[in-house]
């Protein structure tokens, strides 16, 4: 149980003057229940590759196997596959359309042909995953707030019981507490209801407080794939693509240049904290 | 696929033609168009490639781009080429089955062909080496006697301008959305008519919104800047004749005048 | 005198229901004070629906107080005449760069507002030339926006508004579209607009790295000014920052961990280099 990609290759505009190379030649592998963050400056085909991933968009060459199926043989159910893989759009509270919440967070189940009261069933837990309550049900999506609006658009992707989450730039735009309660419900989610989470974000601090993994786009390629502290080892050829590491890395590596005995691997604000900690005692 | 229109879109090197007055092109483009009506002679047809052909090699415009807009018109084209090819009664040359081809339905094929594909390129040339707002401009400026007769110029104008320059961003807007739909199961293609139409209304109402969104911050943007209707406001790029424009115009006029020659003398 | 100067500042909107009655009166911004010294860099912080932008669309007159008052350079915004001198006088960047410019090329955006004021020709010109330097955006001044990145786009609308000469500019939330890179374009670009020509900067943002370097932060809540001082004297208080949504850097924040664990630093850090200096005088 798992998506494997192999070899994947996407041409934009193949033939014309604008051809690009959007992606080029990718492998991975994402196993079943990692929260796993895709990073990468805009250009860098961290969108072309998670729209790969429900086939949105179809490869030049190379192929997605999901559950071991190929994607792209003959008579492969699309429909069920964009609803196994949940694919959250950049602002998706643009997506809304409906006349109320509720009702808007039962198009994705209606359009799986589930019955009315399997819909509703699906639209409550999903709803509740996001955490907006009953109160909220009848009420116009437009007349929300920014974070609310996005709540309702994840609840209209949770609510296709999805066993892959992608999400791309959830939090842009909202400010630092409606980031941090959007991040923590969906690493909840990932916890409670063991789904795949995968995460396309400009900032390395979320990334690195909240995945297990954490994927670097470059033009077109897979640059590195490990642990955030693996990765983020790299802060200088991640800095000449420009990207960074989170703040408190440098604060270790600078340490470290200075002379101080201290671990380098620090991603997050606890894990520097205890690593300087335990330097100053020594 | 959407992306494929060529529509209002600006092609930026130096040349000649860029530099000309929009006025110029815009009476070029209906000069030009007029005069593919006149010819009734292969001949006519040879000086009006001619005159295009130079047009497009003075623009520096690859003739790539050129012809990209004839792809939008293709289906075009080919209904067009078959009905002339075999509804035109006269000579029979070939008969295929029950159809016949006439000499006539060949030659009016041809010709029909001919002055759709030079309309097209021809109006190209125009987009392609003219910045929407300089083409407005030029309407403005060329229509503004009719601002005496309360036809708010300025405004249609500005108008027409905002317009070109959103078709872009609003065409990716209906992309995105219709993609993130799409992972909501949401089916765009399947079904009858009004199963079809119905299923518009999900892609249909955020595209709405989002125009109005657009509309409402782009009026306070231009408010911002001291955007007050066309009252008090002077231009950073004013159309001016220059000697150019006026030996453009005189070509155009003997152009015209040679065309019109051909389509009289030459036999039908 | 400031160049910016509310007093007692409120704005209500009021909903109505579909029959015309009042449904609701909401007081985005309450009674607010503030004076703006010619040359400052101001930054202005508070979570969405804080009554942040409400107050910055007052600056530049597209809203008027319902109470109290608001002068640009002494010029109050409900008098009518002296509306189109304030518009030039304090400019106003947004946040969705795509709704905000207006030509189709780059040179023809920027030239835009300095037409909207009457300047002649040959003026424009050498005003388009002279902003597009500023944002460093001349070599792309016959490109499409479309074409551009976030980033440039931002800092298109910026010299559009620079090129109308104003004393002040209003950024409202211009990076929030944006991804780091160009973040770091838009405030590098304001920054020098703030150092080179003294332009007087109205910043307002959700991100804490940005604001380090003003010279005095905002912060807003419920519509009223709840606190306010230089960036050190803000972020030394972490809880109340916290209890407002809002984050802190996080070298500021690591700081503060250490601090609570024991440690000697100082209580005000904004950077990587000024906590690894505390630091290494520790030790």
């Amino acid at each position: 149980m798992s998506i494997k990609i192999e070899h994947l290759s996407y041409v934009y505009g193949e033939g014309t003057a604008f051809e690009k190379k959007a992606l080029d030649d990718i492998s991975l592998e994402l196993p079943d229940g990692q929260f796993i963050g895709i990073i990468g400056h805009t250009g860098s085909g961290k969108s072309t590759l998670i729209q790969h991933l429900n086939g949105l968009i179809k490869a030049t060459s190379g192929q997605i196997y999901y559950n071991g199926q190929s994607i792209y043989q003959d008579n492969y159910n699309m429909k069920e596959l964009r609803s196994k893989v949940g694919l959250v759009f950049q602002y998706p509270e643009h997506q809304l359309f409906e006349i109320d919440v509720f009702t808007d967070v039962c198009f994705g189940p209606k359009n799986l042909g589930l019955s009315q009261e399997e819909t509703e069933e699906r639209a409550r837990e999903a709803l509740e995953q996001v955490g907006l309550g009953e109160e909220f049900y009848r009420q116009s999506p437009f007349e929300l707030s920014g974070g609310q609006k996005r709540r309702v658009a994840i609840a209209g992707i949770l609510a296709m019981k999805p066993e892959v989450l992608i999400l791309d730039e959830p939090t842009a735009g909202l400010d630092p507490k409606g980031r941090d309660e959007i991040l923590d419900q969906i690493a909840m989610l990932h916890k409670e209801r063991k789904i795949t989470v995968i995460l396309v974000s400009h900032s390395m601090e979320d990334v690195a407080k909240y995945v297990q993994r954490i994927i670097v786009m470059n033009r077109g390629k897979a640059m590195y794939d490990g642990a955030p502290r693996e990765v983020f080892k790299h802060y200088r050829e991640l800095e000449e693509i420009g990207l960074a590491a989170p703040q408190v890395t440098y604060v270790v590596n600078s340490l470290k240049e200075k002379g101080w005995d201290i671990k380098t691997d620090a991603t997050t604000v606890e894990e520097a904290r205890d690593a300087i900690l335990i330097a100053l005692r020594k | 696929m959407l992306r494929d229109i060529t529509l209002g879109q600006y092609y930026p090197v130096n040349s000649i033609i860029h530099k000309l007055d929009s006025r110029v092109k815009l009476v070029g483009t209906l000069a030009f168009i007029i005069s593919l009506f006149f010819f009734k002679s292969f001949a006519g047809y040879a000086v009006a490639a001619l005159f295009l052909g130079i047009v497009i090699k003075l623009s520096k415009v690859p003739l790539k781009f050129m012809l990209k807009g004839l792809k939008a018109i293709i289906i075009l084209l080919l209904i067009t080429a078959v009905f002339n090819l075999f509804l035109t009664p006269g000579r029979p040359l070939v008969t295929l089955w029950k159809l016949t081809i006439t000499y006539e339905g060949l030659r009016q094929a041809a010709f029909m062909t001919i002055r759709l594909i030079f309309l097209i390129v021809g109006s190209s040339v125009m987009t392609l080496t003219t910045t929407p707002n300089n083409l407005t401009d030029g309407m403005e400026k060329g229509l503004r006697p009719l601002g005496k007769l309360r036809v708010p110029v300025h405004e249609v104008a500005m108008m027409m301008s905002i317009a070109l320059r959103f078709i872009p961003i609003l065409l990716e807007e209906t992309d995105k959305i219709m993609k993130a739909q799409i992972a909501r199961g949401a089916d765009f293609e399947s079904g009858n008519l009004i199963k079809k139409a119905k299923s518009l209304v999900p892609l249909l109402v955020p595209l709405f919104i989002s125009a109005f969104r657009r509309a409402n911050d782009l009026a306070m943007a231009m408010e911002a800047r001291g955007y007050h209707g066309g009252e008090g406001r002077t231009k950073m790029k004013p159309l001016i004749y220059q000697n150019r424009d006026r030996i453009a115009y005189l070509i155009l006029l003997a152009y015209l005048v040679v065309s019109i020659a051909i389509g009289r003398l030459s036999p039908v | 005198m400031g160049i910016i100067r509310a007093e007692k500042l409120s704005f209500e909107y009021t909903k109505f229901t579909e029959d015309g009655n009042i449904e609701s009166v909401n007081r985005a911004v309450d009674n607010v004070d503030l004076d703006v010294k010619k040359g400052d860099f101001i930054a202005i912080l508070g979570h969405n629906g804080s009554g942040k932008s409400t107050l910055a669309k007052h600056i530049n007159a597209i809203l008027l107080p319902t109470e109290g008052a608001l002068y640009v350079d002494g010029k109050d915004t409900r008098d009518e005449s002296s509306l189109w001198d304030i518009r030039q006088e304090a400019g106003m960047v947004f946040q969705n760069p795509d709704n905000q410019i207006i030509g189709s090329v780059v040179e023809e955006d920027v030239g835009f507002g300095p037409e909207n004021m009457g300047i002649p020709s040959k003026e424009i010109w050498e005003r388009v030339e002279e902003s597009l330097k500023a944002v460093g955006m001349w070599e792309y001044r016959t490109n499409s926006p479309n074409k551009l990145s976030g980033g440039q786009k931002q800092r298109v609308a910026i010299a559009g508004v620079v090129a109308m000469h104003p004393k002040c500019i209003v950024l409202d939330e211009p990076t929030a579209m944006l991804d780091p890179n160009g973040r770091k374009e838009v405030i590098r670009t304001v920054r020098a607009l703030n150092d080179v020509e003294e332009v007087t900067v109205i910043l307002i943002t959700h991100y804490m790295e940005e604001v380090i370097y003003a010279d005095k932060i905002i912060v807003m809540d419920e519509g009223k000014i709840v606190m306010q001082g230089t960036p050190r004297e803000i972020f030394s208080q972490v809880d109340t920052l916290k209890k407002y949504r809002l984050d802190v850097p996080q070298a500021t924040l690591l700081a503060h961990e250490l601090r609570n664990a024991g440690v000697a630093l100082p209580e005000c850090i904004l950077s990587v280099k000024e906590l690894v200096d505390e630091l290494c005088q520790l030790k």
